[in-house]
């Protein structure tokens, strides 16, 4: 048992994503109120190179095997769990992300060590850590103090500076033998890329956004007007996608798109960690909710409590 | 073949939280309880498979307050078989995962389809820890499956609309993201009817030793509207003064 903190590190096609230098910074603070070392742990194949840009760790553990080439829930978990198991670190941080969903938990059971998910802050003081959790589509924070021996923790995306984790140096790096992964169920066929030819949400300057108080598909003209009215495009939160109300290529958040719009006015969207994620960096956010209490309105800058289908009109009227 | 869902109810956000005199957990009885929408979409993929090639759907759920509700629903539209596990109420996801394997372990099972999260799950989610006490493989953040003899071919979902496909031997769990089609709508009047012909199946929980691993110091809501300046008025003068704001700040 150390008192060290490990970071898995998340990279896909060559790069890191943001979560892994957010980690790596959260990351830093906890192993100095700890009193052990940062260590990042990169895994894949022929990886080492991109080892320098986690020197905010004092040491990266490298794992390297061709069975480790693209992520694989199986293989990534199986090595993260032997890592683990050899040296017992106090507390292993990986992404509340597509990724780190399928590592936490495996390495929650074969190490029985503790897993606190949806974190948004994690503090540590006298050796005792603390998690909060931002559960119920983030309208309730849960204080989760961790017991036993090492945990695990579930990180949101945008929940501290990746900056802060951001580092070039020649960091220690020591190599682990993968796990035996001669045997496994999980066959990674190939990675599909999102179908081109719509609006790239991503480039545009004015956003308007609708979530689930939209309450039909039939009701999305009213909305596709107001934006044209106002020379931006349609974006959405997840549960439009998932009726097929709209297209993935307009999706705002976790699973769908970061947006970083002058203008993102987010129409009866709530605002979960998941959609948050997405769209916390725009210029300006001006939030219409019939909930006062939505967390939208943590982020937005200006809000308005009203009825979407009152405000929407009155808008495209006066444009 | 045979298709496991286990299903669970969570409150609906749509109502306010409150949270009891203990500061530590939810006022259970100002809770209106739903579907998990992440389980609607694993029993939909569930059904869309049953539909496809003819498997048996067997939806499971533990014992709370209303649970035989969500139960026959998932009866009324298409699922074969509904299970209540009794002995556990309100488990953690760890508690749930452990369980949950006790029972499947039992029955024949090739596929476990779940939602991809709740929530309320503070000790991560069910689909990857009942996958390691069962000891089959996981894939989840999943929006399509299709089986293929013993395999199953799984589209996992990344950011911006990435995707990784996998060839998996089952039995597996997933943790499905979204099914490839908006989940079904079953009238009330056919739940009603169903209550009266289908066989809830009661299965008893025991020997649960798992745990979070943590305890609850503290339930709190975050400041809200904390940092947003509202704007009042009717909705023509809120208009109003949202199209000057974009005026002013160069935007309109």
């Amino acid at each position: 048992m150390s008192n060290h903190v490990f970071v898995i590190a998340e990279h896909i096609k060559g790069k890191f994503d943001d979560i892994t230098f957010e980690m790596l910074g959260k990351g830093k603070e906890l192993a100095s109120s700890l009193g052990g070392e940062l260590v990042a742990v990169l895994i894949g194949n022929n990886v080492k190179s991109m080892a320098a840009q986690l020197s905010a760790a004092s040491k990266v553990i490298c794992v390297e095997s061709p069975q480790l080439e693209n992520f694989s829930p199986e293989a990534h978990s199986k090595t993260v769990s032997a890592v683990v198991n050899a040296h017992k670190p106090k507390l292993v941080m990986t992404g509340y992300t597509s990724m780190g969903m399928e590592i936490g938990p495996a390495v929650s059971v074969d190490n029985s060590m503790s897993l606190v998910s949806f974190v948004s802050n994690v503090t540590a003081s006298g050796g005792s850590v603390t998690a909060v959790s931002r559960l119920y589509g983030g309208k309730i924070n849960v204080e989760s103090q961790l017991e036993g021996e090492g945990f695990i923790v579930g990180m949101l995306p945008g929940s501290s500076p990746a900056d802060l984790g951001r580092a070039a140096g020649t960091p220690s790096i020591e190599d682990f033998a993968a796990p035996d992964l001669s045997n496994l169920s999980i066959k990674f066929r190939q990675l599909i890329e999102p179908e081109d030819g719509d609006v790239d949400i991503t480039t545009q300057d004015i956003l308007v956004s609708v979530g689930r108080g939209i309450q039909s598909d039939e009701n999305l003209p009213i909305v596709n007007e107001l934006a044209a009215k106002l020379g931006g495009a349609v974006s959405c939160s997840r549960p439009l996608v998932d009726s097929k109300w709209m297209s993935k290529t307009r999706q705002v958040g976790k699973s769908g798109l970061k947006v970083k719009p002058k203008l993102y006015l987010a129409l009866g969207i709530s605002g979960a960690p998941e959609h948050i994620e997405g769209m916390k960096d725009a210029g300006l956010i001006i939030a219409v909710n019939s909930d006062p209490k939505a967390p939208i309105f943590d982020y937005a800058q200006y809000g308005v409590v009203g009825d979407i289908f009152d405000i929407i009109p009155a808008l495209t009227g006066k444009l | 073949m045979n298709i496991i869902v286990p299903i669970k109810q969570v409150p609906d956000l749509v109502e306010e939280l409150e949270i009891d005199s203990s500061g530590k957990s939810l006022d259970q009885s100002s809770l209106k309880m739903k579907l998990s929408e992440f389980d609607d979409h694993a029993l939909e993929e569930a059904l869309i498979l049953k539909e496809e090639s003819g498997a048996t759907v067997t939806a499971i759920a533990f014992d709370s307050e209303d649970v035989d509700k969500i139960l026959f629903t998932a009866a009324a539209k298409g699922a074969d078989k509904i299970i209540k596990v009794t002995g556990l109420e309100n488990p953690s996801s760890h508690q749930a995962a452990q369980a949950l394997a006790q029972v499947i372990k039992a029955m024949p099972h090739d596929l476990v389809m779940t939602g991809v999260q709740a929530v309320d799950d503070r000790d991560g989610q069910l689909a990857v820890l009942l996958a390691h006490y069962l000891g089959v493989p996981h894939v989840s953040v999943v929006t399509s499956v299709k089986v293929n003899g013993q395999n199953a071919v799984v589209s996992k979902e990344y950011g911006a609309g990435l995707v990784a496909e996998y060839e998996v031997k089952l039995p597996m769990v997933v943790g499905v993201q979204a099914a490839r089609q908006s989940p079904r709508y079953v009238p009330v009047a056919k739940v009603r009817q169903t209550m009266k012909t289908a066989t809830l199946e009661e299965v008893a929980a025991t020997n649960i030793t798992a745990s979070t691993g943590s305890s609850i110091k503290k339930v709190s809501k975050p400041e809200s509207g904390a940092g947003a300046e509202m704007i009042e008025g009717s909705a023509e003068e809120q208009a109003s003064k949202i199209i000057q704001l974009l005026k002013d700040k160069g935007i309109k």
